[in-house]
């Protein structure tokens, strides 16, 4: 586990000849083992902060820390998963899942015995051998869910994993990330412009606005764990949305 | 349940649904809209049909004279006949023989520098241009060219091939392999892959199926230009038969050549698309 601050993060993209400004003077930090949501609307820089940890896009100024480390390229101690279609094709959900740890030369015993618990973990024993072609949508999520832990990183960065599946499978995967997230206990940044699913999954809520992308609040989401898709009708659920909603109107 | 089987348990119900079980003829017109499987089958048999039909009718009614269009019966028996007393299965070989030399040659070429220039901006950049003009250039142009430089042996055919295929394709396979996802590959990278391991594990395995399947649209081109190849000059071959047949006026065996090719066409379609299924098993 690590935390992971961010200090002073801003990142400029080239448009047109000129440079746009996607994210401006980001800092926060996340703790230990914290679930974290970034939330806001489209075109506020909440993949591209979350890019910049993952050290897929470099930070035009500021910097981020993981653990004690600088984060300067991507690296098996922060885990990603997309949004879709990122699993290998012409892998079987096993295959899939070892891809980390052969390619890291781990012994042949660990890459099993690391696919074989995770495969369980996801719930997908029977579906080992499969190619990803013959799963659901959900199921390939639960895949790639599987393949990012497998090289058992300290931080695991979720690009709206959720956002193409269909409402009843997208509150079970909710359900099943946070049990995942409980058991084998790890610092997650989840991006979402969901609200609801912000509210359900996080401890702690960063809203972020557009033009320039930016953090503009800071929600601590105190709903009693384990939280289940019941939590979601209660009170203080609907108080949390009404005022994320408030929010994100002006 | 579809809209079409609830509405014959409602059979009073007027129906309003633009997917109720019409006639075909009546669904016709209507864009994307679907057609069962047998009905699918149906309508490719009667393309055939009404090709054959007009081609008999218009030859049996002397519409346009034997001469000029002999009837499908009897182009069906020159064929047979080349087959048997000329040789033309010989023919046929060897216009396959001399594709397989010079669309083998350019794939073999094509294949490494396409996924090279979809993969690296840097060498794509560089490449493009040259690539870009000469998929114009007409390979039958060449052959003056090729003549001066090679004669007029079988090097020079699967040349004219070469020219034909190894640009446009180069082309498509580079267009291709660019579309891999960037998720597949950054995926990658957080396991902890370096770049080469993304190249050679992610990035070749991933536009493999589309590469296969761009060697099967080009290999059309292949059959264009073995045949513009021959004419220039060759022992055997189905343009040279066709040729030859052009100079006794025998419109049969001219048309016999021409199918011929178009039933070599569909057979190395249907081969490529089986070796598809073959290859990339996971797919289907």
């Amino acid at each position: 586990m690590a935390s992971i601050a961010i200090n002073g993060v801003s990142v400029a993209f080239p448009v047109a000849g000129a440079d746009r400004l996607a994210l401006s003077d980001v800092n926060t930090v996340i703790k230990d083992g914290e679930f974290v949501c970034l939330l806001g609307p489209s075109g506020c820089g909440k993949s591209t902060l979350l890019n910049v940890i993952g050290g897929l896009v470099d930070a035009t100024a500021g910097s981020v820390k993981v653990g004690d480390h600088h984060v300067s390229k991507p690296g098996p101690d922060r885990g990603m998963v997309f949004q879709n279609y990122s699993l290998y094709q012409w892998m079987t959900v096993l295959e899939n899942i070892e891809f980390g740890p052969r390619l890291n030369r781990w012994p042949e015993e660990k890459c099993r015995d690391v696919a074989d618990r995770l495969v369980e973990l996801v719930n997908l024993s029977d579906f080992a051998h499969e190619y990803p072609k013959a799963l659901s949508g959900g199921m390939r999520q639960r895949v790639a869910i599987a393949r990012a832990l497998a090289m058992e990183p300290e931080v695991l960065l979720m690009d709206e994993p959720f956002g193409a599946l269909d409402a009843q499978t997208r509150t079970r995967m909710q359900e099943l990330l946070l049990e995942i997230w409980t058991r084998a206990k790890r610092t997650v940044v989840f991006v979402t412009h969901d609200i609801e699913e912000a509210v359900f999954l996080a401890d702690r809520i960063l809203v972020m606005g557009t033009r320039p992308g930016r953090i503009v609040e800071e929600i601590v989401v105190d709903l009693p764990r384990p939280r289940t898709i019941e939590c979601v009708a209660s009170a203080e659920f609907a108080e949390y949305r009404r005022n994320i909603i408030d929010m994100l109107r002006h | 349940m579809n809209k079409a089987s609830v509405d014959h348990m409602h059979p009073t119900k007027p129906s309003s649904s633009p997917k109720s079980t019409n006639g075909l003829l009546s669904r016709a017109f209507r864009p994307r809209e679907k057609i069962t499987f047998t009905e699918k089958n149906v309508l490719s048999v009667a393309g055939v049909v009404v090709f054959f039909a007009v081609w008999i009718t218009v030859s049996a009614t002397g519409l346009v004279p034997a001469f000029f269009l002999p009837a499908p019966i009897d182009v069906a028996t020159k064929l047979f006949r080349i087959i048997a007393e000329d040789g033309f299965l010989f023919d046929i070989w060897a216009s396959t023989a001399r594709i397989m030399g010079g669309f083998f040659l350019a794939a073999a070429l094509a294949i490494p520098i396409g996924v090279v220039m979809g993969n690296f901006p840097f060498f794509r950049a560089f490449l493009e241009p040259l690539f870009g003009a000469a998929r114009y250039l007409p390979a039958s142009a060449f052959i003056p060219l090729l003549i001066i430089w090679l004669g007029i042996g079988e090097d020079q055919k699967w040349a004219v091939i070469f020219i034909g295929v190894f640009f446009p394709l180069t082309l498509m396979i580079a267009d291709t392999a660019a579309t891999v996802s960037k998720d597949l590959v950054n995926s990658a990278y957080t396991l902890g892959a370096k770049s080469r391991q993304v190249f050679a594990k992610i990035l070749i395995p991933a536009c493999l199926p589309a590469v296969v399947d761009n060697l099967r649209i080009t290999m059309g081109i292949a059959w264009t230009y073995v045949i513009v190849a021959e004419l220039v000059g060759a022992e055997r071959g189905i343009g040279i038969a066709i040729l030859q047949a052009q100079r006794f006026l025998q419109t049969d065996q001219v048309i016999a050549g021409i199918v011929t090719v178009g039933i070599m066409g569909v057979i190395t379609d249907i081969a490529f698309r089986v070796l598809h299924r073959k290859l990339f098993a996971y797919l289907y």
